[in-house]
């Protein structure tokens, strides 16, 4: 078990991950995963096709159970079962498609299965003012140019994106999942994204970063956190390793480190 | 940034109300059925010089042929809207008609024979909506079938029979469709209440935002947190119950009812729906489109027979302005994007 970056961190352990695995059939796609995250902490999450990272971030987001190996959070042993879970244990995540819907505007997409409602009379219905003005916030607070009232269909990868990271903000949580991206944005519309990733940082909020592009988990990352075929091959400071070698942790060229 | 900034980027938006409103196929929708009238006044006289479209008469024949056709267009516009289809709306309106007309005249009140057809509507929604929404089943092949069953059933029951006599209740249950409130049929009056009943849940409740969002993408609404099943169960069961509900009207209106009721109805209200702008791909509709969907629909049928057009020709004209419809809103949104 490599922890090089364990005795650095000063703040408390958020997420204790104990020998997680996980099979599908015969196939073993995580193979006793111990890792921690910190409160606050951004961690680069890297490998090959393959190497487990997206069955990694299902079991977080409680997308799918582990089939052997516990998770802790705060101390204490926790099980998701369905994704609301996660989200109700301050977990958030961005999927890599972004789960938004092209026809309802930034602000809906936002609420979407949280909608803020109000009384009339004996009805329920939807404040939207409310939302409006706080997705509004939530924009300005992540220094994104998206409005509240555009319909997403209309937007750049750059502000579609910004609307699913805002969607995670609703709830304050403690560690945001963001599975690739910047995988399929232009380049100034990857540092928009790296952007909205260091505001989340500078607001106390951890960040478990999947991506492919090793610039961008050395331009944001505290940590890397290096998958190969399931098995975890890597956990260092950023400071404390180079492109070079993680690239070849992630080959294999470099056994481990 | 100072707070008038922020205010001031939460009110704009990138379109202003005309960019909506060239943007809304309702609207185009509704100039094409202003001009239709406008054409049909002028054209619209008989031999002797003498108005025929123009005519009270003539506009209660649109009314009351439209509310039919609008009612259910209403609860397919929800369907539609997640990206569904319920192609067994035409044989549910001849089953619930059925029932209503079988449990009439066989002695009961009025009140049973309005639920017995609203609950058969309701039960086949519930098929309909269980099979799409819980086991998973493709919504095209559930109703294909559920059209096929209604039918049948309706002959079972009904044993190939006509019901024209109502029961003890017969005068009140005929002025509940044939009759009128405020010199409006009540069929209208009731497909205006649905109109604005639908457009209120669409635009201010989560049950609306959440059909929309079915439609746009199914697996983002799953993954938010969106009562998906449910939500989809009750779109399903609320174009049922629009057809039960149009069922009752008809028989009303008619006085008698068949087991041919309804047949092949489900193809205007689709059309009707589409016309009004609902996307058969989901994400898109509204029920004042619906309204005047229907309601164009309607004006090219009497158009037509107005302009002394063979009613052979109905469906080739009521067809291209199908295709029509759906061409103009792809050019529209091609354009504005």
């Amino acid at each position: 078990m490599i922890n090089s970056s364990q005795e650095k961190q000063s703040k408390p352990v958020f997420l204790n991950l104990h020998n997680i695995s996980k099979s599908f059939g015969a196939i073993e796609a995580l193979k006793g995963i111990n890792m921690q995250l910190f409160a606050g902490e951004v961690v680069g999450l890297m490998g090959d096709n393959g190497a487990g990272k997206s069955t990694l971030i299902k079991i977080l987001s409680g997308n799918y159970p582990p089939t052997e190996g516990e998770m802790y959070l705060g101390g204490e042993r926790r099980q998701f079962n369905k994704p609301v879970d996660a989200r109700s244990n301050g977990i958030e995540v961005v999927y890599q498609d972004l789960a938004l819907c092209d026809h309802l505007t930034a602000a809906h997409n936002v609420f979407l299965g949280r909608e803020k409602k109000k009384r009339l009379g004996p009805l329920k219905i939807l404040d939207n003012g409310f939302m409006f003005s706080k997705a509004g916030e939530i924009f300005a607070m992540l220094k994104s140019e998206t409005r509240p009232r555009d319909l997403v269909k209309q937007m750049s990868g750059g502000q579609r994106q910004a609307v699913a990271i805002a969607r995670t903000q609703l709830s304050s949580p403690e560690l945001v999942l963001m599975d690739e991206p910047t995988a399929a944005i232009s380049v100034r519309q990857v540092s928009e994204v790296l952007g909205l990733i260091k505001r989340l940082q500078s607001q106390g909020v951890g960040v478990l970063l999947i991506s492919h592009r090793m610039p961008d988990i050395f331009t944001v990352c505290d940590r890397v956190v290096v998958l190969r075929r399931g098995e975890k091959v890597a956990d260092k400071h950023i400071s404390q390793t180079s492109q070079d070698e993680v690239t070849g942790l992630i080959t294999g060229a470099v056994e481990s480190a | 940034m100072t707070d008038t900034s922020l205010t001031k980027a939460i009110d704009s938006q990138t379109h202003s109300v005309w960019q909506r409103l060239y943007r809304s196929q309702p609207f185009w929708v509704t100039i094409a059925a202003i001009g239709l009238c406008i054409v049909l006044s002028w054209a619209g006289t008989n031999s002797r010089g003498e108005q025929v479209f123009f005519t009270a008469q003539n506009f209660n024949n649109v009314a009351l042929n439209f509310s039919f056709i609008g009612i259910i267009a209403i609860g397919m516009t929800a369907v539609i809207i997640t990206a569904g289809i319920d192609l067994s709306v035409g044989s549910v309106m001849g089953l619930s008609g059925i029932a209503t007309g079988l449990t009439l005249s066989s002695g009961y009140g009025v009140e049973a024979g309005i639920a017995a057809g609203l609950l058969t509507a309701l039960a086949c929604g519930f098929v309909n909506g269980f099979l799409i929404s819980y086991v998973g089943l493709s919504p095209f092949v559930v109703t294909l079938g559920m059209l096929s069953i209604c039918r049948s059933l309706a002959l079972v029951v009904s044993n190939n029979k006509m019901f024209y006599e109502f029961g003890p209740d017969e005068d009140l249950f005929v002025s509940i469709g044939g009759g009128s409130y405020f010199g409006i049929a009540n069929s209208l009056v009731l497909m205006l209440i649905l109109t604005i009943f639908l457009g209120f849940m669409l635009n201010f409740t989560a049950w609306g935002r959440h059909l929309y969002a079915i439609g746009s993408n199914e697996n983002a609404a799953t993954m938010t947190g969106v009562p998906v099943k449910a939500v989809k169960m009750s779109a399903y069961l609320f174009c049922s119950l629009t057809a039960g509900m149009s069922a009752i009207m008809i028989v009303g209106w008619m006085g008698s009812v068949t087991n041919a009721l309804g047949m092949i109805y489900e193809l205007r209200v689709i059309a009707s729906a589409v016309i009004g702008g609902a996307d058969l791909m989901g994400g898109v509709g509204s029920a004042y489109g619906a309204l005047i969907g229907s309601f164009l629909v309607e004006l090219i049928r009497n158009g037509l027979l107005m302009a002394g057009v063979d009613p052979y020709w109905q469906g080739t004209f009521v067809g291209l302005f199908i295709i029509f419809a759906v061409a103009l809103e792809k050019i529209r949104s091609q354009r504005s994007r």
